[in-house]
Formats: C-alpha cells, structure tokens, sequence
C-alpha cells in the first residue's frame, strides 16, 4: 500500500478505533437507537463542512456560515409562519442562502479581499441581520399543514430513519460526485493547488473561487432549514460557532487548509468523530463546560497525529 | 596537484525512497581548495547525495569522514556547526529583511541586555561583502538587489558561519553573463582562502572554466571522478547520459507556410509597440537579456496582460484577446518558464495537469468526465512526447525536470493549438531531455504548427529558429534571418546598440 493510500484510510481507522473505545467505555453507544441519534446531531454539521470543504479546497476558508445559517432558518420561519407552502420556503432561503454565499465570493475574488476578511465581515454582518429581522426574539414556525410539513424535514423518519441523515447522504454523494466525476471538481483542485497555473490554463478562476462560496451558502441556508424545521422555530443566536466544527471536521478529515489536497469522504468521518464526542460525553454526563476543553483535545490529538 | 589534504570523503553511502534507490553506493571526496564539480541528469542522485551532506536526509548505509574522522550529520544546523553550507538554486533570504539582517539571522551580535549590537552587525556584514569584491550595501533591503547580488549576500552569510565547504546548486542559472564572471572570480577567491567548494552545474562549459575536477553520477551511481584537465564536453556528457549524443542542435528546412499571426504596434503596460508577424511551420526565437520583457511580451499575446494599442491579425482576422481561456480558443497556447510557480500543478496527476484545457470536451451526461476516453486521450501524450512515469495517475511533483517540462508541453498540444509559445523549454532540463525537446519542437515545426521559443542560451536560439527577433527594454530591437544569427550579432541588438 503506497503512503498516499495510508494517509487517506488515516480518518477512517481514527473513527473506527474512537468508536471501539467509546462503546467500551459506555455500552449504551453501541444501539441502533443511540447511532441513529448520533447521525441526526451530526447531519447539519457534516452539510456546513460539506460545503466548506469545497472553499476550503480552493485555499479558502468561510467563517459565515453559522450566521447564515440563522438568517436563512429565520426566514424560513417567518415564511412558514406565514402560511407559504414549503416549496416556496425552500426555495427562497435557499436563494437567501446562495446569494449571500456569492456576495461574499465575489467580495473575495473579484475585490480580492483575503477570504478570511471577507467571511468575517459576512458572519458579522448576517449575525446582525438576524437579529435585526428577529427583533432579537426567537421567530415560531407556528401550526397547521404547512408547518407541520415543514417540520418533518428536521423532525420527520423515513422507514424509521431520520429525514435529515436520508438530506446529509444525498449532499455528500453529490458533493462527492462533482469533485470526483466532474471537470468542475479537478478545476476546484486546481484552483487549490495552484492558481496562477490555473489561470494561465484558461481557467476562470474568479468565477470558480465566487461559486465555491455560494455552494458554502447554499448548504448552509439547508443547514438552517433543517435546525429551524427540527425546533419548529429560529432562534436568533442559532448556529453560534458551527463555523468551528464545520472547520474541524474539514481538518479531521485530512483537507489541507492550503487548499488543492483533501477528500470529501474525508469530511464526512471528521464531522462523525465530531458527533461521537458530543454523543459519548452526553450520554456520560460529562458537563458542557468540560466538553469543549474535551473536543478542543481530541481535536488537536487527532491533527497532531496526522502529521507524519 | 594532488598535495591538497582531503576535506570530504563520503564512503558507500545509499540511500533508498520507497520505491527507487536514490544513491547506490556512492563515493564523494572533496579535497581542500578544490573546486568539485558534481554532475549528472537530473534524477542522477545529486541533490539527495548533497541533502545528506548538509544534514536535510539521513543515509541508509555508508560514512562520512572530515578531515579524516568519521562524523555524522544529524541535521542542516549540524552541518553548518561542521563547516558545510548549502546554497540552494532557490535563495533562501528573508525578502524584507536587510542585507545584514540575513547575514546574522539568528546569530545577531547581542549586548547582555538581549539587544542587538547594530554597530557591530552592519560592520562585520560590510567586511564579509568586501572579502566577496562586491559594493553590496549591508543596509540595503534585500528584496531590492538582483539575484546575482543575492547570492553573494547567500555566500557572505555561510562564510560568516566560518564554512569550510560551500555547496553551490546551479548557481548561475537566474544570473546574467557579468553576473556569472564576479561570481567566478569570488569562487577562485574562495578557493584561495583554502575553502572546498561544491558546483553542480547543468551548464558544462562552466565546468571547464571554474572546477578543477569532477564527479558525475548517474542513475545513482559515482560513474567517474576525474580531473577536468583530463575531460572534454563530449565525454562529460556521454558519462552522463550513458550514450554519444550528437551536440548538434538539429534544424530542419521547411516550406514557411502562410503567415498565422501578424503583430502590429501590440502595447501593453509591460511591452511597447511590438509588431511582427510568423509563419505556418516557423520556429521564431526570442532572444534578449534578463528583464528585456520577452516573458512578458509573451503573456501579453496570451492575453494576461491586456494589450493596450495595437493589433493582433489571426489568419487574417483581428482578434482581441483579454485573458488566457481566449489565447486557447484562438489556438495560441503559452507553456511557462517556470514550472512549478506558473505551469504545473505539483500535487495532482500527469492526467489532471494535461487535460485540465480541455476537460470541457469530455464531458458526458450529466457533466461526467469521460474517463475511458480522457485515459486514452492522455495515455496517448505519454508515449508522444516520452514521458517516463509508472503511469498516468502519477503525481507530477514526483517527476523530474524534464518530465515535468514534456507534461507542461502536453497540456500545450492537448488544446490542438496553432501557436505555441516555449519559455525557456529547456531549463532545468538535463541533457538527454534537451535533445527530446529539440526534436519535439521540429516535430510540431514540420507539422504546420507555428512556434514561438523564448530562451537565454544562444546557441540553442541559433541552432534551432529559422528567424530571431531580439528585445531590449520591453521593444523589439531586431530581427535576425537564420543566415545572420551569431551570439554576436544577438547580442549587440540585446543590448541596445
């Protein structure tokens, strides 16, 4: 087996040995119940990290997509509030969500602004206009068929399997199908890799670095979508800090923060470490405080170890 | 002259990467005042043999003895504790910094108190350039000097480290011909101080002039070592390569067809009114000093730079061309002087590298890449152009010069152009792959292909164009037929006169 195959099973066998160790330490973790549970926490975050590693592949990097999130969940809601049809609500926070990803990459690669900059000022911004269009209150998705249609997308089973693991396969196996089967994909590579090559090779790199961010809109507006649909309602300060963990699970899954390097399957098994963490020391009572000392830990045990 | 007492020896060092045996058994010796030249093609195992000298790799098996006792090398800083400098093709000074400050990085002269002894700083950098004959201002910032003053402010730093021994890679590749004499003469100065030097070197001529013996390696193994006096070029170059190479650049004759591209007072915010015009099946060479803007003028006609008056005729309709993806389309197609910044894609694959242009045409239902055709398509470029690789998903960083060039090239005849644009397509090269890439060049020549060749060594301008133009200061200066063509006659109109 070459070292490039070795490198690339790295966060899988990270997964499985976490796993191994985590139902030892707690039988309960091991139930059919407990994995489904476990799936559902972590299919937003794995939808927010699918769309970051596509920035994150160009060299990239968006910090906006939690606000995002909570903007395009508030709208939703106020739609649904409002009695739209659930389509409708879709579509447009999903449009929401797009537009203010491609706001931004356009803020990056036309203005060229550093990306970290940019998103920055996008995640401040759309924070802000979540709150104002809340009025600082949590926004209900109210009753009725509507609402209740609505909800299924959060709260919903299909053949007694959560709607929202049936929303995160599919985004990944489309995410998987464009880096891996289309020209698109080899042109984020290459973007990753090198741009100025890129460019002299006729790429529209402006175009594809502007794209990158709206895919990481979109998928974060259906990350909001779901919360928002799971709760029935949005809460203004929602998604505080999911920017961190869609990065760390970009990281987790072996994606080189310098771009050009990285798998989407990677992602995947980061965000799933991720939500192991969160499920094992919930369920052994562990408090929120010690939590996040505990994931940073494991976080930076586990980066540490892929280094050589 | 053998009185010289041995500085360096290195016995039976191998070294094995997964997959290759880089060194095999390899013997280097370098004696006191001495220059050493150190050849081979590249992938021959210079680089590793020297990255174990100064510290970077470890060897497998094998010794190294200074002055006679066995030592080993556990890091550069070590190396550097032993007398051994590397300088590197790739200068490795902090661009903000002063001239000075890089001397001394982290070994400043400090009072007590931790401060720095500026004074004292700036006075011994002031002495270390003059021992080098250069007028290097220690307080200049460095970013500012040119390559060559670069690397003197490089050689002052390892002399300030009391080097014994300096390993100098490819030293005058970025430099210009004057540049290339004061480096000269400080290396015969250096020599006399009763430092070793190592020079390795693509450019063989210099080995006559400078090195007083040489070691040539070859697949990883020492083929000889010999004093110069007793080598010519010729035989150089057969230790190298294995086999007699003709040193003949090939030219072949051939119909000039009909005019492709005409030029006509093409401007842009780095060329000033360039017009000329070239043929179906021409090979038009560019010849000029360093900063003459040939590389630019080339990237203007890509349309990286946007032309700001003039006009560009294709096939006799003008064209307007305002970035690359429009240079492709129009059938012109530009392969960088430098690969790794500007060409390749170091991390991904030979077919990812060659096909990216054209992905577009090999798109099936539902955006899919064709693979099996795309496969085929690049499998194909592979056996054209010869590159050696295990295989077409190989990483193009693993390649070496040569075959990292021909993958550029083939990205190039990939789109199917009209005009191709070589920048110094044969630096960094070795010899063997020169030759490849001359008869490649004919090849395209003979095929109606018009070709556009920037380089900085003459003779291989000469040898293979059909007319020269000549560039001084971002304007053309000359046209040169075939018949008028001398390093002479180039140079003149190179510099201006």
């Amino acid at each position: 087996m070459t070292k490039e195959r070795i490198n690339q099973l790295k966060p899988i066998i990270g997964l499985i040995l976490f796993s191994m160790v985590v139902s030892i330490i707690n039988p309960r973790f091991l139930t059919i119940y407990n994995i489904l549970n476990v799936l559902r926490q972590t299919s937003i975050n794995s939808i927010i990290a699918a769309g970051m590693t596509f920035v994150i592949l160009t060299g990239g990097i968006d910090l906006s997509v939690g606000s995002v999130l909570a903007f395009c969940g508030a709208v939703s809601a106020s739609l649904v509030g409002a009695g739209q049809p659930v389509l409708v609500v879709l579509i447009i926070a999903l449009l929401t969500g797009s537009v203010v990803g491609l706001v931004t990459g356009i803020i990056v690669s036309r203005g060229k602004v550093q990306a970290f900059i940019a998103t920055l000022v996008t995640m401040t911004i759309m924070r802000g206009a979540t709150l104002v269009f809340t009025q600082g209150k949590p926004i209900d998705a109210g009753t009725g068929r509507a609402a209740d249609a609505f909800a299924g997308l959060g709260g919903g089973y299909l053949l007694g399997i959560p709607v929202p693991i049936y929303i995160m396969v599919i985004v990944y196996v489309l995410a998987w199908y464009t880096l891996h089967q289309t020209r698109f994909g080899r042109y984020i590579y290459a973007l990753g890799g090198n741009e100025e090559a890129a460019r002299l090779s006729g790429l529209s790199t402006l175009k594809l670095k502007t794209v990158v961010y709206g895919i990481s809109g979109f998928l974060a507006s259906l990350g909001g979508i779901i919360l928002t649909a799971r709760l029935s309602s949005a809460q203004p300060t929602a998604g505080t800090g999911y920017e961190l963990d869609a990065i760390a699970a970009v990281v987790l899954g072996g994606t080189s923060l310098a771009g050009g390097t990285g798998r989407i399957l990677g992602t995947i098994i980061g965000a799933l470490i991720i939500g192991i963490l969160n499920n094992a020391l919930n369920i052994m009572n562990v408090s929120s405080y010690y939590q996040m000392i505990a994931k940073g830990a494991v976080i930076l045990l586990a980066v540490l170890m892929d280094r050589k | 002259m053998d009185t010289g007492q041995i500085f360096l020896e290195m016995k039976n060092i191998s070294k094995e990467f997964p997959g290759v045996k880089a060194l095999d058994n390899v013997h280097f010796r370098v004696f006191q005042n001495e220059v050493m030249a150190l050849l081979g093609e590249n992938g021959a195992g210079k680089s590793t043999l020297m990255n174990i000298l100064s510290g970077a790799y470890k060897n497998d098996f094998g010794t190294i003895e200074l002055h006679g006792s066995e030592c080993k090398i556990v890091s550069p800083r070590d190396a550097m504790d032993k007398g051994i400098a590397i300088i590197h093709q790739e200068l490795n000074l902090i661009p903000e910094l002063t001239v000075g400050e890089n001397i001394f990085l982290g070994r400043e002269p400090l009072y007590r108190s931790g401060n720095i002894k500026w004074k004292q700083l700036y006075k011994d950098s002031r002495n270390l350039l003059k021992r080098l004959n250069t007028t290097i201002n220690p307080v200049a910032v460095t970013s500012g000097l040119s390559i060559g003053d670069q690397q003197m402010v490089e050689i002052a730093k390892a002399l300030s480290m009391d080097a014994e021994l300096l390993i100098l890679d490819e030293p005058t590749d970025a430099l210009t011909d004057t540049e290339t004499e004061s480096l000269f003469k400080v290396i015969r100065e250096l020599k006399n101080y009763g430092k070793s030097i190592v020079y390795i070197s693509h450019r063989i001529p210099e080995v006559f002039q400078i090195c007083d013996r040489a070691t040539v390696l070859r697949d990883g193994t020492v083929i000889g070592e010999q004093r110069v006096s007793e080598l010519n070029e010729d035989r150089i170059i057969e230790m190298m390569v294995g086999r007699k190479l003709d040193d003949q650049i090939p030219y072949i004759h051939n119909k000039k067809g009909p005019p492709l591209l005409e030029v006509n007072d093409l401007s842009s915010s780095v060329s000033k009114h360039i017009s000329f015009s070239i043929y179906r099946g021409e090979v038009l060479g560019i010849a000029g000093l360093m900063g003459s803007g040939r590389t630019e003028l080339a990237l203007t006609l890509y349309g990286n730079y946007p032309a700001t008056e003039g006009v560009i005729r294709l096939e006799g309709k003008d064209i307007s061309i305002s970035n690359p993806g429009k240079a492709i389309k129009n059938g012109i197609v530009y392969v960088s002087e430098d690969r790794k910044q500007l060409g390749l894609f170091l991390g991904l694959s030979i077919k990812d590298n060659i096909m990216l242009p054209v992905l577009q045409e090999y798109e099936k239902f539902l955006f899919k890449t064709d693979t099996m055709r795309s496969n085929k398509e690049v499998d194909s470029f592979i056996n054209l152009l010869s590159i050696k690789t295990p295989g077409r998903n190989q990483l193009v960083g693993n390649l070496s010069g040569g075959n990292q060039q021909k993958v550029s090239i083939a990205r190039g005849l990939i789109t199917n152009p009209k005009l191709l644009i070589l920048d110094e397509p044969t630096r960094g090269v070795d010899v063997g792959a020169k030759q490849e890439i001359y008869k490649l060049i004919n090849r395209f020549k003979a095929e109606g292909l018009a070709i556009i060749m920037i380089s900085s060594e003459m003779p291989e301008l000469i040898g293979i164009c059909d007319r020269i133009l000549v560039m001084h200061e971002n304007s053309l200066s000359g046209e040169l037929a075939r018949s008028e063509a001398s390093q002479e006659s180039i140079m003149r109109l190179a510099v201006g006169m």
